[in-house]
């Protein structure tokens, strides 16, 4: 993929994270903070599917920032093909086990496994 | 002009001496860089240039130096002064206020000897942004003499063709620092004023060269490029410009 392409989905995912995260943080501010951090609550959020699919969405979109980020710094910090290669698929790695961990909990939540 | 101490001493006032501090650093037989320090006197115009030159004629000759026009304008003899990548032929150092003036090697180019740095870098990354015209009519035949441009079409890009190609930019860039594949200030600036050039058809072909894992996308926008450019260019803003195409807010 050329390196353009990557950098644009680089912004779109920090713009797109930025809103949705906002939107995240005025869900919270409709209870009190630690209240929302209860057992419960937090449950309950997973449960109403709309709010989980966002937190889903948040969860991919910083999964492919951060972790292209990280491949940025890495290839800056030492060259060479062979490098640049294991850096970028570690990371795409790392990044699709982030997205599957994270998404287990929703998963896990509507099968009535929690 | 700079002069001994020991044959104008009796009529140099201290203020007019400096302390001239020259990194000394041979790769071939040295593990790391030394300091000499010579004290010379000056006058209100004198450059570094003629200051390090006084101390090659008069007290060491080995000193090894790169200059030519002493103008500004062949862009040999940059190297960091006081800590800051500068032309030495373009500083006076009267304008340093300082007594003691340290000039070393320019940062991320390696050291041949002393002052004297390898260019290769720079000139292979500046070749590599096809800096010349790309136009299928380059060669004219027909009665059109020359490619017509107006003011407006000039404005876009003329800053930056007063590049002379110094290397200060590279110096003082943070990614050139850690990143030895990355294309660099100058070559992006270059790529800029041939791309924004009506002249010019050659958008394509750069903009493919520059969109690489060490190309355009590595630049911070520290800026430090624009700020030691004794020319005036700005090759962090150009760096912007060129963004802007790739991103297709500019066609």
């Amino acid at each position: 993929m050329r390196e353009s392409i990557i950098m644009k989905i680089h912004y779109g995912t920090a713009l797109a994270a930025v809103s949705l995260v906002a939107v995240h943080i005025l869900m919270r501010l409709t209870q009190g903070f630690s209240e929302s951090l209860q057992y419960g609550s937090v449950i309950a959020n997973y449960k109403f599917l709309p709010y989980a699919g966002m937190l889903e969405i948040i969860l991919i979109l910083l999964s492919i920032h951060g972790f292209n980020g990280l491949r940025v710094i890495l290839l800056e910090l030492k060259q060479g093909k062979t490098y640049e290669k294991t850096v970028s698929y570690c990371c795409i790695a790392a990044m699709i086990a982030l997205i599957a961990y994270g998404s287990r909990t929703i998963i896990m939540v509507n099968t009535g496994m929690i | 002009m700079g002069q001994i101490p020991s044959m104008a001493e009796e009529n140099m006032t201290p203020s007019q001496s400096i302390t001239l501090r020259i990194a000394k650093y041979n790769p071939e037989h040295d593990s790391a860089k030394k300091f000499m320090d010579f004290t010379i006197t000056y006058e209100r115009w004198t450059t570094v240039l003629e200051a390090i030159l006084e101390v090659k004629k008069h007290f060491d000759h080995s000193i090894a130096v790169r200059y030519s026009c002493r103008q500004a304008t062949c862009g040999s003899c940059g190297m960091i002064i006081n800590g800051k990548p500068r032309l030495a032929c373009f500083t006076k150092i009267s304008e340093l206020n300082s007594n003691v003036i340290t000039v070393e090697p320019m940062n991320n180019f390696p050291i041949i000897r002393d002052l004297a740095v390898k260019f290769e870098r720079l000139f292979d990354t500046h070749h590599k942004v096809k800096p010349y015209l790309i136009h299928d009519d380059t060669e004219i035949t027909s009665d059109t003499k020359e490619f017509l441009q107006s003011p407006e079409e000039l404005e876009q890009y003329i800053q930056f063709s007063n590049c002379i190609k110094c290397g200060l930019c590279n110096s003082a860039c943070p990614t050139m620092a850690t990143d030895s594949s990355f294309v660099g200030p100058q070559a992006l600036a270059q790529a800029y004023r041939y791309v924004a050039d009506s002249r010019d058809k050659g958008k394509d072909q750069r903009l493919k060269i520059i969109d690489d894992s060490h190309g355009i996308w590595r630049c911070h926008f520290a800026g430090s490029c624009s700020q030691v450019c004794p020319k005036g260019v700005d090759p962090a803003m150009g760096i912007q410009l060129l963004r802007g195409y790739m991103l297709g807010f500019r066609s």
